[in-house]
């Protein structure tokens, strides 16, 4: 009985009023650039991302060579110094810590954005058709999934490591392999509200085929949740592959991250050589606030249930 | 004895995109056990009028103006003042029975703690005293299913748990708050119907908030018709439906559905309802209304009363008759 | 619900035999093992150590026996590289100082967080609040191996207040700065999630009916809106175990406490298996005793969980 308010195109056009109607994305971007901790994220990113590209160019000294003059007195001489080109100073062996900070943070932020890149495919194709298929497979499938959770990742990973050798590529994989479960989930749970909507069903109806449909109509829409996601599966990667290199199980000599750099800080940090520890930690900690407040920004923009 | 006296009311949001004007200069009076029915589409500001009277307001709402029951002003008064009013007092009936009752407590922890609150009752005390009024709404084997989570009823039976737990303390004053709208139509009639039982033995005054004119007729005795946050027309329900003063209440009465009429479209008001962000100059109806003529996108229309009659528009009775 | 939990148990199980027998096929695929050395032992040497630790019998053999010994006595079976210990000796003697620094981690995350989490969305957007939300959101960026070093050179190295590591039988001083260290990052997610999903909760119908029936604020926020606010806080338990025990390996290394975790990447470095699959084993049986609590839980609190 309810009061039907009806509207035809002709009184539409008629009244001149069919409003300028602003796309999805047009609208979540003024949101976005809004937010100013977001806006601000943006610009640190791309600065550490300047710094990983092009801080080779800017060092004095390459990220292997050994300063001789500083090597037996790294703590009164190694600091930073813009005289001698260590910008960041020199680590107990003298190499130029600049040098090595722009190595680790390439290091660092490739594990994050590939580890994120393969988790997200892999996590959405999984969780988008266990949600499309749904009742017996889907069942099979998430059930999987709450296992292989159920399993402490970390020492699995490690124990890959240890197996089939310390690389970065199979750091790469390990991590990948093991981050896409919850994407999985997210994937599944917003297909399954996608799936009932009226374009799934007519694609259905029209004899579409599954897979195409999964990769048409589906995984589109999923976009906007799994930009949000992956923005803040990044950092995660990120304190993974720390974490390992932390503890010497990852990213191995010469090459480095900024795990194996805090790391080795941590460990000459009695010595008073506190510019070892202090240069990564500082673009450890602000890429990863960088990603954090893009990926709320980027969720307040596009998701509409926060409006 | 007039119990509720609402002085010039209004309810304002403010809001990211500007403030938000939801209820503006809204006056209306009613006695001991008057039934008043408000009524507009969604955007009307009807439920931000209840939410105001019962100190309810999102956190971003203010409201000015005056709100006197039985005597006290009430209108932002501090929470616990309000409290000792709240249910004991003035009972509010919720839009959605699906989610207005907490789905982690048991029915009979809901609806003891308002005794044990209100009427300083034990909790057996208590429990005698929400079976009863289960059984005053009708709920079969209400004894045995006091017990249950909300989710084990359907939903005409949580909407008459709602509307139990809002006499529990016989309120004088009752708002029903679109209490049918999450319902099935065959369900909407027996609400109805409890409702309108329920009002009579208690003796509570009601305050009717719907969308749809079609339940207003046999239960309220006043209706007060809404628009864009202002009143359009007000007076008793069956002069109103017999002569509308107002264009807008003459489409909402052509849009109920009849069912003995011939197989004619069902006529509806162009248009949408109104974006409370951008409100049109003049009277809000105005870009939907057959009669708009230039005044009526300058200003907005003074209220005139004739008798026990309110109307606001520029259109003459005779033009909109 | 007592059915319920014996459901739970009973998938529990086939869990725990496939970790078990995957950990299995995992080391056995592994090239070389620990009695690979550089320089390469007699042939029957090989054969005489091989014989002793059982690694002569085929395959099925050797999973059979493993799985056996470990399910009916607990018996994780020799260590490689510790010569007059077994892996049993080992935990034996890690397991309770992980677990007491653990337990304490554990609680301080889960009472900090919540309180700090409910406090910020009562008080929203307040001081309080802000001051809440900028202390969890920095901590997001501090884990574990971020924080041991800072703790260590604030509290140790310049104030001169806490040991920097060893254990000592457990007394407090020694356990402060893992607790600290461990849960911390845990602490901010816990607050977090507490804070957005008491601000939804308080934002539900349910809660203004509770407002509209004259019930104080106390009330409305302790008797309704905290049970629903804990339900993702429990949801997040699981994940926040795991993550502990996996961050306990960076404690352990860190501060020397003679953990588990610090002969879990001793034996990952000298590939002594029989320790690291004791140790992975473990942990996972942990980590699905500890899911099922979990479950649990939030099916008592959501009386809407079907068993």
């Amino acid at each position: 009985m309810a009061l039907i308010v009806g509207r035809s195109i002709a009184d539409e056009l008629r009244n001149g009023e069919a409003v300028q109607g602003r796309s999805l994305w047009q609208d979540a971007r003024a949101r976005f650039f809004r937010n100013r901790a977001a806006t601000t994220g943006l610009v640190v990113l791309f600065l550490v991302g300047c710094f990983a590209l092009f801080g080779q160019h800017l060092a004095a000294w390459s990220n292997e060579d050994i300063d001789w003059n500083l090597l037996g007195s790294v703590e009164e001489l190694g600091g930073p110094n813009w005289e001698n080109g260590h910008y960041f100073g020199v680590d107990e062996l003298g190499r130029d810590l600049f040098a090595r900070t722009v190595q680790g943070t390439q290091v660092s932020l490739m594990v994050g954005i590939v580890g994120a890149l393969v988790s997200v495919v892999i996590g959405t194709l999984y969780g988008a058709t266990a949600g499309f298929i749904g009742g017996r497979v889907d069942g099979a499938m998430m059930r999987t999934v709450d296992i292989l959770m159920s399993i402490p990742y970390m020492f699995v990973l490690i124990l890959m490591l240890v197996v089939f050798g310390r690389s970065l590529l199979m750091l790469f994989i390990g991590i990948g392999l093991i981050s896409w479960l919850d994407m999985a989930r997210i994937a599944r749970g917003q297909t399954l509200s996608i799936k009932n909507k009226e374009f799934v069903e007519a694609a259905v109806a029209t004899g579409v085929r599954p897979l195409t449909i999964i990769l048409r109509h589906i995984v589109p829409n999923l976009l906007g949740v799994v930009i949000v996601y992956a923005t803040l599966l990044v950092p995660s990667m990120i304190i993974y592959e720390s974490f390992i290199s932390f503890l010497g199980l990852g990213v191995q000599e010469p090459n480095t991250s900024w795990g194996a750099l805090i790391n080795s800080g941590a460990s000459q940090m009695q010595y008073g050589t506190l510019w070892q520890i202090g240069f990564p930690l500082f673009f450890f900690v602000i890429t990863l606030f960088a990603f954090f407040f893009v990926g709320d920004g980027l969720r307040d923009a596009l998701d509409p249930k926060d409006r | 004895m007039t119990l509720l006296t609402v002085t010039d009311l209004s309810v304002s949001f403010a809001t990211n995109d500007g403030t938000v004007n939801a209820v503006n200069n809204l006056s209306f009076q009613m006695g001991a056990g008057d039934t008043l029915a408000i009524v507009g589409e969604s955007g009307s500001g009807k439920s931000q009028t209840a939410f105001a009277i019962m100190g309810l307001l999102a956190r971003n709402g203010s409201a000015t103006g005056s709100v006197n029951f039985d005597g006290t002003e009430i209108l932002n008064l501090s929470d616990s003042a309000m409290n000792k009013i709240r249910a004991r007092e003035i009972a509010m009936i919720f839009q959605d029975p699906m989610t207005s009752l907490n789905p982690y407590m048991k029915v009979s922890h809901q609806m003891i703690e308002v005794l044990e609150l209100h009427m300083g009752m034990s909790h057996r005390e208590g429990l005698t005293e929400a079976i009863r009024m289960l059984d005053a709404v009708r709920i079969p084997d209400a004894a045995n299913r006091i017990g249950n989570y909300p989710h084990e009823f359907s939903g005409g039976m949580r909407q008459r748990i709602m509307i139990a737990m809002a006499l529990l303390c016989r309120p004088r004053l009752l708002i029903a708050d679109e209490p049918t709208t999450a319902l099935d139509v065959t369900v909407q009639d027996q609400i109805m119907t409890l409702l309108a039982d329920i009002q009579e033995e208690f003796g509570s005054a009601m305050i009717l908030i719907t969308h749809d004119l079609g339940i207003v007729a046999g239960a309220c005795d006043q209706t007060v018709v809404m628009y864009g946050g202002r009143i359009m027309e007000a007076g008793p329900t069956a002069e109103l439906f017999a002569t509308p003063g107002h264009p807008y209440t003459t489409g909402l009465i052509s849009a109920i559905p009849r069912l003995d009429g011939d197989d004619e479209v069902l006529p509806t008001i162009p248009g949408e309802p109104p974006n409370m962000l951008g409100l049109p100059p003049g009277c809000p109806f105005n870009p939907r209304c057959a009669l708009a003529r230039e005044v009526c996108t300058q200003t907005m229309p003074a209220a005139e009363i004739s008798g026990n009659r309110l109307r606001a528009c520029h259109a003459s009775l005779e033009e909109v008759a | 619900m007592s059915s319920f939990i014996i459901r739970r148990l009973l998938i529990a199980i086939p869990v725990l035999l496939i970790l078990i027998v995957a950990t299995f096929l995992l080391m056995y695929a592994a090239p070389g093992g620990p009695f690979t050395s550089e320089r390469a032992l007699p042939p029957e040497v090989m054969a005489n150590i091989e014989a002793k630790y059982g690694l002569n019998q085929p395959l099925y053999v050797q999973i059979w026996k493993y799985v056996v010994g470990v399910v009916t006595q607990f018996d994780f079976g020799p260590s490689y590289i510790y010569k007059d210990q077994d892996v049993n000796d080992i935990i034996a003697q890690g397991f309770p100082v992980t677990l007491t620094y653990g337990f304490w981690s554990f609680v301080v995350a889960v009472v900090v967080g919540v309180s700090l989490g409910v406090t910020a969305a009562i008080r929203h957007n307040t001081w309080l609040d802000y001051l809440a939300v900028g202390v969890s959101v920095g901590a997001q960026v501090l884990p574990n191996f971020v924080m041991a070093p800072i703790l260590v050179l604030i509290f140790t190295l310049w104030l001169g207040w806490l040991p920097g590591g060893g254990w000592q039988g457990g007394q407090w001083e020694f356990i402060i700065m893992p607790v600290i260290a461990l849960s911390t990052s845990f602490m901010a997610s816990i607050a977090r999630i507490t804070r957005s999903s008491m601000l939804e909760v308080l934002n539900a119908n349910f809660i203004r009916t509770a407002r509209a029936k004259g019930l104080p604020a106390h009330t409305v926020i302790w008797r309704h809106a905290l049970k629903p606010t804990m339900l993702p806080v429990i949801s997040y338990l699981g994940p926040a175990f795991v993550g502990m025990i996996t961050g306990s390996v960076v404690i352990d290394i860190y501060f020397s406490t003679g953990g588990i975790g610090q002969f879990f990447v001793n034996s990952a470095l000298n590939r002594d298996y029989g320790v690291m699959m004791g140790v992975t084993i473990l942990t996972g049986a942990l980590t699905v005793l500890f899911n099922l609590v979990v479950d649990v839980l939030y099916a008592w609190i959501d009386p809407r969980i079907r068993y």
